[in-house]
């Protein structure tokens, strides 16, 4: 059905696209945290910092990611030296530049989804005693589900559209960091492949759509599940 | 013994308060809304902070502004039933229950869910219970986890008459059953009456007045927060036997001195707490020989308060151990010139007395 020229295209971004959104996850919902609850000097910078890859040009942030990360980089040298980790030209640097343009995404539901927590049910679980951290893992983070949820599937949908500032950074190597988009990309430059784009374009349209009703799905279920109707 | 000494500023709310609360028992805190009373068991929680003060529980320092010393909630083992029950959306109800359980005890958890008739819940979630159940969850999560003093904001406040009457009785039960000091939030004198053995009240931040319920409820001081028409006082009294045929019930007050009330089922012997109005009470020099009040007492006049408006004369009564409230017309009180220390004969009405005016109670200390 696939050809394997597709399949290994469409494998690749999933990958590539689950592996940015995972590592995104821990320092994601940190750093929500920290703009739900935190209290600090500089937090407005922050919060703007987080949110700049939304509207940068993906070009700009591909670029930044090249000067910073490449090998030649400031800090793509040191990494490289230190622990032999190259971002350059491989499938870890398309993940860090789909991590870097979808983490806003993430960030921003969950951090909605933090600030809607009932800080009485916090108080609450205090009184039972339950120190911070249980506090946390027990009724904040779960009661942040949803959001952590939505947030999740749209990263990882924008994920799978990175486009700009994959190019910039990893450039466009098939079986490397060839992704879908990038495929199609390569056919619509290439005379007379538009039966083959237009192949690329409905595999791209039934992924999203099947991640965006796989969120909905997650979303009715864990809502039925707080308001305990199952 | 707790013991409090805080200062506290919130908003308009200049809090400044000194007191010494027994364990044991059930110590209402009485006041009107914004008199800060949920601050003050906020601040007992832990979950707000004095500005400067001390709070001890027992031999045991939570908070010490001084030294520094803060336990944070967690630390401070009490428990604490809010006005909105709180119970963990995401949790079952016997989760809700085990969420406190320092160490899981099966034999304690069948009692108390067994105390307060939450059995058939358990596997329910918080979001299908009706507002009494909730709060009868949130009761047994607090007590699960093994608390050394409850707290309880209006727990009823939330719910509307039938399910207040609900959990009335669960609560009564509680006060009986458990040996846990309580504190109980409160603005219905009626919940106070019923559940209390110790009353603070609290105005403004301050508390001008605590002690045994019985004393605070009938001292002068308390006077201005009562209806003129709902002015009463409470007295401890033991059933003592059931008249059949009349429908009427003997009580016993003490040293022989007996009083007659509309009939209340409770066996002989039980202990009941029981409220008379003022308004029920008038007072004659000489013993009456033909009259439809069948409880007459000797009592002694001890204060004699005339009321603000110029018609009523409030009259301090001791009958036996008891002190009573009578009002009388300031008329009546100049004809029949009264004085204090004279002995005069108080006629209670015991036909007045109403389901909510008495109640069980063992008259802990």
């Amino acid at each position: 059905m696939l050809s394997d020229y597709e399949l290994q295209a469409l494998l690749l971004s999933l990958k590539i696209s689950s592996v940015a959104v995972l590592w995104s996850l821990p320092p994601g919902i940190f750093l929500a945290w920290l703009l739900a609850r935190g209290r600090f000097p500089g937090k407005a910078l922050l919060d703007s910092l987080i949110h700049l890859p939304l509207v940068l040009p993906p070009v700009v942030i591909g670029y930044l990611l090249l000067v910073g990360l490449g090998r030649q980089g400031v800090l793509g040298r040191w990494l490289y030296e230190s622990f032999g980790l190259s971002f350059s030209f491989s499938w870890r640097g398309a993940a860090l530049a789909a991590a870097v343009v979808a983490f806003p995404l993430l960030v921003r539901a969950i951090r909605l989804s933090l600030e809607a927590v009932d800080r009485r049910l916090e108080e609450a679980a205090h009184t039972l005693g339950a120190g911070r951290l249980r506090v946390f893992a027990t009724i904040t983070l779960p009661l942040t589900l949803p959001g952590i949820l939505a947030g999740t599937v749209l990263a990882f949908a924008r994920c799978l559209g990175e486009f700009g500032a994959t190019i910039t950074f990893v450039s466009n190597i098939p079986g490397e960091t060839r992704t879908l988009p990038l495929a199609m990309f390569s056919f619509i430059e290439t005379p007379g492949a538009e039966a083959e784009a237009a192949r690329l374009c409905v595999i791209a349209i039934i992924i999203s759509l099947a991640a965006l009703l796989f969120s909905e799905w997650l979303a009715r279920l864990t809502r039925r599940r707080l308001e305990g109707t199952c | 013994m707790l013991n409090i000494r805080i200062d506290k500023r919130q908003g308009d709310l200049d809090m400044q308060l000194d007191l010494v609360l027994p364990m044991q028992g059930i110590s209402a805190i009485f006041g009107r809304s914004g008199a800060g009373k949920t601050s003050l068991i906020n601040m007992l929680s832990g979950l707000v902070r004095p500005d400067k003060g001390r709070i001890a529980l027992g031999e045991d320092l939570l908070f010490d502004s001084t030294t520094g010393v803060q336990l944070r909630p967690e630390q401070r083992r009490i428990g604490y039933v809010f006005q909105d029950a709180r119970l963990f959306p995401h949790y079952s109800v016997a989760g809700n229950l085990r969420y406190g359980c320092r160490r899981p005890d099966p034999a304690q958890f069948a009692v108390i869910v067994e105390l307060l008739g939450i059995g058939p819940l358990l596997n329910r979630a918080p979001a299908t219970l009706s507002g009494g159940e909730r709060q009868r969850v949130a009761i047994g999560r607090a007590l699960l986890s093994q608390p050394r003093l409850l707290l309880m904001d209006e727990p009823l406040a939330s719910l509307d008459l039938p399910r207040k009457r609900e959990l009335m009785p669960y609560l009564e039960r509680l006060a009986a059953e458990i040996k846990l000091p309580i504190l109980y939030v409160s603005h219905s004198l009626d919940e106070v009456l019923r559940l209390a053995d110790h009353l603070v009240l609290l105005d403004k931040g301050r508390a001008p007045l605590h002690g045994p319920l019985q004393d605070v409820w009938g001292s002068a001081q308390m006077r201005p927060w009562f209806a003129v028409e709902e002015r009463s006082c409470v007295l401890q009294a033991t059933v003592v036997s059931q008249d059949a045929k009349w429908q009427m019930t003997q009580l016993s007050l003490g040293e022989d001195l007996p009083l007659w009330v509309r009939r209340m089922e409770m066996p002989t012997g039980q202990q009941v707490r029981l409220r008379i109005r003022a308004n029920d009470i008038s007072i004659v020099r000489t013993k009456p020989q033909h009259s439809s009040i069948r409880n007459v007492l000797a009592a002694r006049i001890e204060t004699l308060q005339p009321d603000d408006d110029g018609h009523l004369m409030a009259v301090q009564l001791r009958i036996g151990r008891h002190r009573l409230w009578a009002h009388i017309t300031l008329w009546a009180a100049t004809e029949l010139a009264l004085e204090p220390d004279d002995i005069v004969f108080a006629q209670i009405k015991g036909i007045s007395l109403n389901q909510t005016d008495w109640a069980a109670h063992d008259g802990r200390p």
